[in-house]
């Protein structure tokens, strides 16, 4: 669905981005997610009286890696404001945020859209602290708070009014999904809350140069929900016009039960959040050594690593943007081909097929596999050597997965090594044609498919250790073929 | 022995004439004797007494710290563990702080004794130490008069005898103006010189703690002790040099001595300007030079004061919501009537107001008429100083344009007590250190306090002066007649 040819949609987002840092953004506690409420805070987190705010500096470096991902402008010196607004699980009834100069100014990153590549810009990215959790619902009468995520830190990344549709929005928001989780600076969990969104929807008519009036969507949370609600709010929006209707500059939230979004606040009971200067911390200042420092140590771009490697591993378009959408999968690809001698299709392969069989069953991330990238180059090259055929290796493979040893460990335990040695596979193939009259007399009868019978006897009699390509030319040489 | 000065208490000690714990019960028998005074919110005998013993102990054992074993008081702004802390306010009355401020960690580190927590304005808003929860608290020069404030009971807790040093803060001159309210030595030193962790904050960029003491010397050797960076505190100052006494005997000779001609107007009491003139006199007979200086945006201290202070507490104070700790209002019905009940309730009028007027401050539509202008005055205010400190090494002038005022003569007039505070906000608007020291008595037999005031991290120098005044005058050594008719002799 999109809008009809007669309107244009204009479309922005901010984007609530947790960072991965262990502790919090102004005070020691712990950042982990999941344990008992309010067993991470300190009093600083409570707001105590007398306690004072600072800042976590790997946060900072955190944003200014995602600054300079993004190509955007790092500010050097940046500034701390405080959102006031009441509410039980904001502590000291203001939000510290970055509101006069972020840490992260104009930037920009490239989607795939039906019409091509589309940039779209970044207004800017700034650090502040999340909020804790009220708890509706649990209490006979009463709200439960939790304020364990209570100054975790957050990167709000702001974007331009760039985008024209729901499916645009949707590839923007996976394009920075992708990004903060490349680049480490946040693990993304949307469940968790850790990557969620606002979404700022306006129409207009097509031509008209100044925005719609718009309403801001908070706090979404799903890539599905985000096009349900991006697309519930353009036909609301086109159909209120069209009734004779005005948009009203609202806030808005989406309830994904109902597939509908409902108004929250007017403009009118907008908060007054008196954003000041927070007294208690200075303008933060990066200097020029830090910001070079974390650009040496900017992991190589999606972009730029689907590029490579199709130019050094020969991958089609398709296969290397696959292994290159986690950093992880790609880092795992790269580790074993540099350490093989396998061609990067049969690493891909084994990778995809059998290692990935062995991970999807067990329910866990590659990273957690019992065989890396070493382990598994070390298993290809006995494939790739011909110690071992194919079938072998899966067996070999399923035992390095148990913890039994190397490739090679195995394989001399197993006595597993590939016989290929003329002479011995020959003996073997003798014995079946003599064994097997019949099929001998079927296949020169010009049943040609009892080929497969044969290499199958002789696999077995080898237990599989025969080169199968030898085995097979021996039985079409003896069988006068 | 408690009138005597820090040095001599602290040889008393060293010498076995004296112990921590004797002297201990000796404060806490005459903080009880002058408990109508009303200096303390809190007295900690239990702990003050444990804490005597193991400084007895450390002297003992070697230890030749001069504050060790010495008895004080913290301001009730200072967080505490384990003892109330309540900031003269009805809303923190069932508060114990699950930590110590660093203040009070400082000075617990170097084995002083703390018996117990002093009155203040509530949430150290005001300047008469009346806007307390626990009621005002009494001048003992005269008890019909106020000690000034807001560390009022810091000040009386000196004054009367019970302690030779306490802790105090200072937003606007909440040292310096009952310091001199008071007839004693009290300084505030450089915005950033003394962590502000554990201090419950009223105005941030302002908040600086100081102390009291009963001569330039004793508040040197007290000051050293809660200075310093700590990194709890990000607006605190890295690598400080702390030591106010090597310079103390230093003479002043050639030292200019700027007097602004600004602070010698017709809002000053006829009789505080002569006395400081005579002050100014006795400098000039030591060596130094004085100099009229200009201080064109003095006028504008208090009202730039008035609009910043407000709106920076006008946040501050937003987590005193009866939600996780301090005094919850007991009927409510939903969340609007529980933040408005109890701080309709928890809090008292003139900080209401306070709250009111920053609120108001900060909101849209207003935020560049009032913040932002006052921003701009507070960098003005800054220029001047910058400019008079080109042509002067310190600035001398009264503390306070009158002597302290009588209780209820000025609190229900806030714009007449904000006045109050007109020679001493401006240091706190441009973070310079300042000091009060006394400097005559009045015809109304008061004790009138002249100000020094030195350029950034230059609390040595004031500090050298103030010694070297208090060397060749005895205004500093005269004491309330109250605490004199009273304990003349005792010890």
């Amino acid at each position: 669905m999109s809008a009809p040819a007669n309107w244009e949609v204009v479309i922005g987002l901010e984007i609530h981005t947790q960072l991965s840092t262990k502790s919090k953004i102004f005070s020691g506690a712990s950042t982990a997610y999941g344990a008992e409420p309010n067993r991470q805070t300190s009093p600083v987190d409570i707001a105590l009286p007398g306690v004072l705010p600072v800042m976590n500096k790997h946060a900072a470096e955190l944003a200014v890696r995602f600054g300079l991902a993004i190509g955007a402008v790092v500010n050097q010196r940046s500034t701390f404001e405080r959102k006031n607004y009441f509410y039980p699980d904001l502590p000291k009834a203001y939000q510290i945020s970055q509101f006069q100069v972020p840490i992260v100014g104009e930037g920009e990153v490239e989607i795939e859209t039906d019409q091509g590549k589309k940039i779209i810009g970044i207004t800017r990215a700034h650090l502040e602290e999340d909020a804790g959790k009220s708890i509706h619902g649990a209490f006979h009468g009463q709200t439960g708070i939790d304020l364990n995520r209570t100054g975790t830190p957050l990167l709000e990344i702001v974007s331009d009014p760039d985008m024209r549709s729901a499916k645009e929005a949707v590839a923007y928001l996976k394009k920075l999904h992708q990004l903060v989780r490349y680049i480490g600076i946040s693990d993304g969990n949307m469940q968790e809350g850790s990557f969620r969104c606002d979404a700022n929807i306006s129409v207009r008519p097509v031509g008209q140069k100044e925005f719609g009036t718009r309403a801001e969507i908070k706090n979404i949370n799903s890539f599905r929900f985000v096009e349900a609600a991006i697309e519930f709010e353009i036909e609301r929006q086109i159909d209120l016009i069209e009734a004779g209707g005005e948009v009203v500059q609202e806030t808005r939230l989406y309830d994904p039960d109902r597939d509908e979004t409902r108004s929250m606040r007017s403009k009118e009971e907008a908060h007054d959040y008196r954003y000041f200067p927070d007294p208690d911390l200075p303008p933060m200042y990066i200097d020029s050594e830090t910001i070079e420092r974390i650009r040496a140590e900017l992991p190589e771009l999606p972009e730029a690593r689907i590029a490579r490697y199709i130019k050094e591993f020969g991958l089609s378009q398709q296969d290397a943007e696959a292994i290159v959408f986690e950093r992880a999968s790609a880092d795992f690809f790269e580790t074993c081909c540099l350490n093989t001698k396998a061609k990067p299709a049969i690493v891909l392969n084994w990778m995809n097929a059998e290692l990935g069989g062995l991970i999807n069953k067990a329910g866990i991330k590659l990273n957690d596999s019992p065989v890396d990238a070493i382990a598994l180059s070390g298993l290809l090259d006995r494939l790739q050597d011909d110690t071992i055929s194919g079938k072998i290796a899966k067996d070999v493979l399923a035992d390095m997965w148990d913890g039994k040893g190397s490739a090679d460990e195995i394989i001399e335990a197993k006595g597993l090594k590939q016989i290929t040695d003329s002479s011995a596979i020959e003996g073997m193939v003798k014995e079946i044609l003599a064994k097997h009259p019949d099929q001998v007399t079927q296949y020169q009868a010009g049943e040609q498919k009892m080929i497969g019978f044969f290499v199958g006897q002789v696999m077995k009699a080898s237990q599989g250790k025969a080169n199968p390509k030898q085995a097979n030319e021996l039985l079409r040489k003896l069988l006068g073929n | 022995m408690l009138d005597k000065s820090l040095t001599q208490i602290s040889k008393a000690l060293r010498d076995g004439s004296l112990s921590s714990a004797e002297l201990t019960r000796m404060a806490l028998d005459k903080a009880a004797d002058n408990a109508h005074l009303n200096a303390f919110i809190s007295l900690n005998e239990e702990q003050a007494l444990a804490d005597a013993a193991k400084a007895d102990a450390a002297i003992a054992d070697g230890n030749n710290d001069p504050l060790c074993g010495i008895v004080t008081a913290h301001k009730d702004i200072f967080c505490t563990k384990d003892i109330l802390t309540s900031c003269g306010s009805k809303i923190l009355s069932n508060f114990i702080s699950p930590y110590d401020a660093t203040v009070v960690a400082k000075t617990a580190a170097r084995n002083m004794v703390s018996i117990g927590k002093t009155n203040m304005d509530e949430f150290a808003m005001g300047s008469t130490t009346e806007s307390s929860f626990y009621g005002p608290t009494l001048n003992p020069w005269n008890t019909e008069h106020v000690p000034g404030g807001s560390s009022g009971g810091a000040a009386v807790a000196v004054s009367a005898g019970i302690v030779p040093v306490s802790t105090g803060t200072d937003t606007g001159g909440s040292v310096r103006q009952p310091a001199a309210l008071c007839g004693l030595s009290g300084i505030k030193p450089t915005y950033g010189r003394v962590s502000r962790w554990g201090m419950v904050a009223f105005a941030s960029s302002f908040d600086q703690a100081g102390v009291f003491g009963r001569s330039a010397e004793d508040t040197a050797i007290m000051l050293e002790a809660i200075c310093g960076f700590d990194p709890k505190d990000s607006t605190s100052i890295e690598d400080q040099n702390i030591d106010f006494r090597s310079e103390l005997n230093q003479d002043i000779k050639g030292l200019r001595i700027g007097l602004p001609k600004q602070y010698f107007n017709q809002d000053l009491d006829s009789g505080i300007g002569e006395i400081v003139h005579q002050a100014a006199d006795d400098l000039k007979k030591l060596g130094a030079e004085l100099v009229e200086i200009d201080l064109p945006n003095s006028d504008l201290g208090i009202p730039c004061y008035y609009v910043l202070a407000p709106a920076e507490a006008s946040s501050n104070l937003s987590r005193f919501d009866g939600v996780r700790y301090g005094v919850r209002a007991e009927n409510y019905d939903d969340l609007e009537s529980l933040y408005v009940n109890t701080r309709t309730e928890g809090f008292g009028e003139e900080v209401k107001r306070r709250i009111m007027v920053g609120t108001y401050a900060l909101s849209s539509g207003y935020y560049d008429a009032y913040y932002i202008k006052a921003q701009k005055l507070r960098r003005l205010i800054v220029n001047d100083f910058h400019t008079a400190f080109e042509q002067c090494d310190l600035i001398l002038g009264p503390t306070t344009p009158h002597t302290a005022p009588k209780l209820g003569a000025v609190n229900h007039d806030p714009v007449s007590m904000y006045l109050e505070d007109i020679y001493t906000v401006t240091l706190n608007l441009a973070g310079l250190p300042g000091m009060s020291i006394p400097a005559g008595i009045a015809k109304n037999g008061l004790p009138v306090g002249m100000q020094l005031i030195g350029n950034y991290m230059q609390e040595s120098r004031i500090l050298n002066v103030a010694h070297q005044f208090q060397q060749a005058t005895d205004w500093h050594t005269l004491k309330p007649a109250s605490h004199t008719a009273k304990n003349g002799g005792a010890t």
